[in-house]
């Protein structure tokens, strides 16, 4: 155990000051994460005709809390898994007795740190340009949100990391994540809070894995009740379908690896 | 006692076929054609602990194939492999522990970090002690002369530093068997130099079996008292390089700068004319005879300079493939 907490300290470290190096890329990344506040205008615009059944200010929230949920769940490990795959340098990872996931995780969880000021200065920009939508969550609703978070970015990493395997058999595995993140984009509550779709739509898109990576943990910020009951047993019947996958095309993958360029 | 053991060991990769042009493309979107490609087949050789051995052949001969199967990267298709008494590709961490490989044309380090950084990861991987980890980074350090660069982003390295700087953290867990893959491609003479002095000390002190292919002439005669010579993915020589050489390549080549240019017809007698441009000549001569050719241009012409080398491994592979009856062993 002790030797594990020095393995991830070292890495989180080390990838940490990688991502320093990238500073000003990620801020350019948080930047081009303000989808949500555009979606909020069109919003707040439409719910001002009062046929959504929840005020623009609510909107505000809403949007707001899937910008913070989408900042703190990004993922782009199917980007760094190809590259590595295509230039060979999966090679050395695979020679260390470390999981291979180890690395691309620690860059994924630095990368937040590195994040995390720009991230709160968007923040603080958002409610001097808004502050009707200004609030302090509830600090359950916080912890609630806190773990939903990291539900979803496990969620998300893992869906991911599983489409990565797939560049062991096409050069261009990304185009897959690509397809599925349209459907991400429009399940998973980024365009529309699911409250603002068909009661049967909602209850079906509940049994998929597409809101609990942004609507549910949103939902939650913004102090609606989270039904655990479902939320958990859901994400975690997702996680192992996932997992399994991702065990099956690992196993399969490395079989199919060449070690290219290598 | 062998530490790595093959038998019949064969790897074939399934490639894809496709014509040419966009009716190529478009019968290959609907039927997708594949062909078999034997890249290693039946290789069946045993090294022993402390042994270094130069893995030999042309492009496309199957030795990185072989280094990759030997060190687990890629599953073999069929046959038998043991490497210190583990099944490679099943990248047991005992077996991980044991080995390493360098890649001269691929990079483990971090690009944009110092190097300690990559090291400092590398260390807590292997399991490394704090203080295990700064003994061994100085003691390593010391023995490459790099320990004034450790601090710098690998990216402001130069090549040769970068390739010492690999080295470092490829040992730094002191394995018992190292594969090395072009380990000095690009690197200027000096540097060369140095990474096989380097080599050298590291096996003399640690006892550790070292596989090296290269491309590199000096390479192979600095270190490797074994040769393995590999072609279309079989053994075709395994032995001393002393007798690789007195086999395929009985001669040698002379280097040869006059004051004013000598036609090549008043060199033909002296052995093969490879080249003859200006004042400069290259001559392929037998190895038994190269001291009485040379005291016989130096007294019939106006020798500015001379050199006498061995043939580049190229040159030899070419000329072992070029001999008739030549067939792998058997």
């Amino acid at each position: 155990m002790k030797r594990w907490i020095r393995t991830l300290r070292t890495f989180l470290g080390v990838y940490y000051a990688y991502m320093l190096e990238y500073r000003s890329e990620i801020y350019l990344w948080a930047l081009a994460g303000v989808f949500p506040f555009i979606l909020m205008g069109v919003w707040i615009r439409a719910a001002e005709s009062g046929h959504f059944g929840w005020e623009p200010v609510r909107f505000a929230r809403y949007f707001f809390a899937v910008y913070l949920t989408r900042q703190l769940t990004v993922v782009w490990v199917i980007y760094e898994f190809e590259e590595t795959v295509l230039k060979g340098t999966l090679s050395f990872y695979l020679l260390q007795p470390v999981p291979v996931v180890l690395r691309f995780l620690s860059s994924h969880l630095s990368e937040r740190l590195a994040r995390l000021p720009f991230m709160l200065a968007l923040t603080l920009f958002f409610f001097l340009l808004y502050p009707r939508a200004f609030w302090i969550p509830d600090p359950r609703h916080i912890l609630s949100f806190l773990i939903l978070v990291t539900l979803a970015f496990g969620l998300r990493f893992l869906i991911q990391y599983t489409l990565s395997m797939l560049a062991f058999w096409t050069e261009r595995a990304a185009s897959v994540d690509e397809f599925f993140f349209l459907a991400y984009l429009f399940l998973s509550g980024m365009i529309a809070p699911l409250d603002v779709f068909p009661e049967g739509l909602r209850r079906f898109l509940m049994w998929t894995p597409f809101p609990y990576m942004l609507y549910t943990p949103a939902r939650a910020l913004m102090g609606g009740t989270v039904p655990w009951n479902q939320v958990l047993p859901v994400i975690a019947l997702w996680g192992l379908f996932f997992w399994g996958l991702y065990r099956i095309l690992w196993t399969r993958g490395l079989r199919h690896y060449s070690g290219m360029g290598a | 006692m062998a530490v790595i053991e093959t038998r019949n060991l064969t790897k074939i990769y399934r490639v894809a076929r496709k014509a040419p042009g966009w009716l190529g493309s478009l019968r290959h979107f609907f039927r997708r054609e594949v062909q078999d490609i034997v890249a290693v087949r039946d290789l069946t050789f045993t090294i022993e602990g402390g042994e270094v051995v130069g893995f030999l052949g042309p492009n496309g001969a199957g030795k990185t194939t072989t280094l990759k199967m030997l060190t687990g990267l890629i599953h073999p298709t069929s046959g038998e492999v043991r490497v210190a008494g583990f099944s490679p590709w099943k990248r047991e961490t005992a077996f991980l522990r044991n080995i390493s490989l360098v890649m001269g044309q691929k990079q483990q380090l971090i690009w944009d970090l110092p190097a300690l950084d990559s090291l400092r990861i590398n260390a807590v991987v292997y399991g490394l002690e704090e203080t295990t980890f700064r003994h061994r980074v100085a003691e390593l350090s010391e023995l490459l002369e790099i320990q004034h660069i450790l601090n710098q982003p690998v990216r402001k390295l130069s090549l040769g530093e970068r390739m010492k700087a690999e080295l470092l953290a490829a040992l730094l867990h002191f394995p018992r068997i190292l594969f090395l893959d072009e380990p000095t491609l690009g690197l200027d003479v000096n540097a060369q130099a140095a990474i096989r002095q380097f080599l050298r000390a590291y096996n003399e002190r640690y006892g550790a079996t070292m596989i090296l292919t290269s491309h590199y002439m000096a390479d192979i005669s600095a270190l490797c008292e074994r040769v393995i010579l590999i072609h279309q993915g079989t053994v075709w020589y395994d032995g001393p390089l002393s007798g690789l050489l007195e086999k395929f390549a009985p001669y040698r080549e002379i280097r040869v700068e006059f004051h004013q240019p000598i036609a090549r017809e008043n060199l033909q007698r002296f052995g093969e004319v490879e080249r003859v441009e200006g004042r400069r000549a290259h001559l392929i001569v037998r190895r038994k005879d190269v001291t009485d050719v040379v005291a016989q241009m130096l007294r019939n012409f106006p020798v500015m300079d001379l050199t006498i080398q061995d043939p580049p491994i190229e040159e030899i592979i070419r000329r072992v493939f070029a001999l008739p009856g030549h067939s792998p062993v058997p």
